[in-house]
């Protein structure tokens, strides 16, 4: 059971006046090339992008971005046109070097949160503490958004700018689950 | 909320947790030695104590990974959290292992 306060407000059967929610975007993200890296050591950059960064942060910039979610995992996204490149450069960069690279482009699905409101619209669902000393930019994690498991980038910047990435089957839950507490933002 | 202190991220809240159950468990050296009671005892037999328990945890919807923790199980504080294969620095510790 989530404990977090739902600030989601109510579907009607008939559909409801339009809101737009004020302060908040939400934007499905382009087609995007992303990899899931596991390798023990930290040593060294693949295709340009650090490893040895802390566990739970993002470097690189929006279009070319590694999210280190674990001790030996990450998150890696690309443009969708770098997929091959990637794989190759990645072979090199981490040749004699036991690791797996696979191909998650087509089971993660991005949604863009951004605005001033954006982290009160993802806690309706998200039970992290989002706040700028919790949740800087830069930050990245695997958590949890209402019952969809999910990995949350803050970008850099000081705006607030959030990428949401889930697997592709929970994409259309994610997305309605976000219209609707945008309701609830733009509600006040 | 309660939050646990996984090792590797931090204070989480509890939703992203699953707990495994009893820690320190050792599996025999030698299973084809021990007789039935004994090798059943080690499959099945789990303690339930009223007070400090070792447990594993899995930071499931976070960085995936296995952890120990020491539970007070009336109080469901957390008294301490520490990596796989590392003993608990508390004092509880003969207690909660014995």
């Amino acid at each position: 059971m989530l404990e977090v306060r739902y600030r989601t407000a109510r579907t009607l059967p008939l559909g409801r006046v339009e809101v737009r929610p004020s302060g908040v975007s939400i934007r499905p993200a382009d087609a995007e090339a992303r990899f899931v890296l596991r390798v023990r050591s930290t040593e060294g950059e693949v295709a340009g992008l650090p490893l040895d960064r802390p566990i739970n942060t993002v470097s690189g910039d929006d279009r070319r971005w590694i999210a280190r979610l674990g001790p030996d995992e990450w998150l890696i996204g690309v443009p969708e046109g770098e997929a091959d490149l990637l794989q190759t450069s990645a072979a090199s960069d981490l040749a004699g070097r036991a690791h797996a690279l696979v191909d998650v482009s087509n089971r993660n699905v991005g949604i863009d949160v951004e605005g001033l409101r954006a982290a009160e619209l993802l806690n309706a669902g998200c039970p992290l503490d989002l706040g700028d000393a919790a949740f800087p930019a830069g930050k990245a994690t695997r958590t949890l958004l209402g019952k969809a498991e999910i990995v949350l980038i803050r970008r850099a910047g000081a705006q607030a700018r959030y990428r949401v990435e889930c697997w592709r089957s929970l994409a259309t839950y994610v997305h309605g689950f976000l219209q609707e507490a945008g309701m609830g933002i733009g509600e006040g | 909320m309660l939050l646990i202190a996984c090792p590797h991220c931090g204070n989480r809240p509890e939703t992203e947790f699953r707990c495994g159950g009893q820690a320190h468990i050792a599996r025999p050296e030698q299973p084809g030695a021990i007789d039935d009671q004994n090798w059943s005892e080690y499959l099945f037999v789990r303690k339930n104590p009223r007070g400090v328990h070792a447990e594993r945890w899995n930071h499931a919807h976070g960085c995936g990974r296995w952890f120990n923790a020491l539970r007070d199980t009336v109080s469901d504080r957390f008294i301490e959290t520490y990596p796989m294969g590392a003993s608990p620095k508390s004092e509880t510790t003969s207690e909660a292992r014995a």
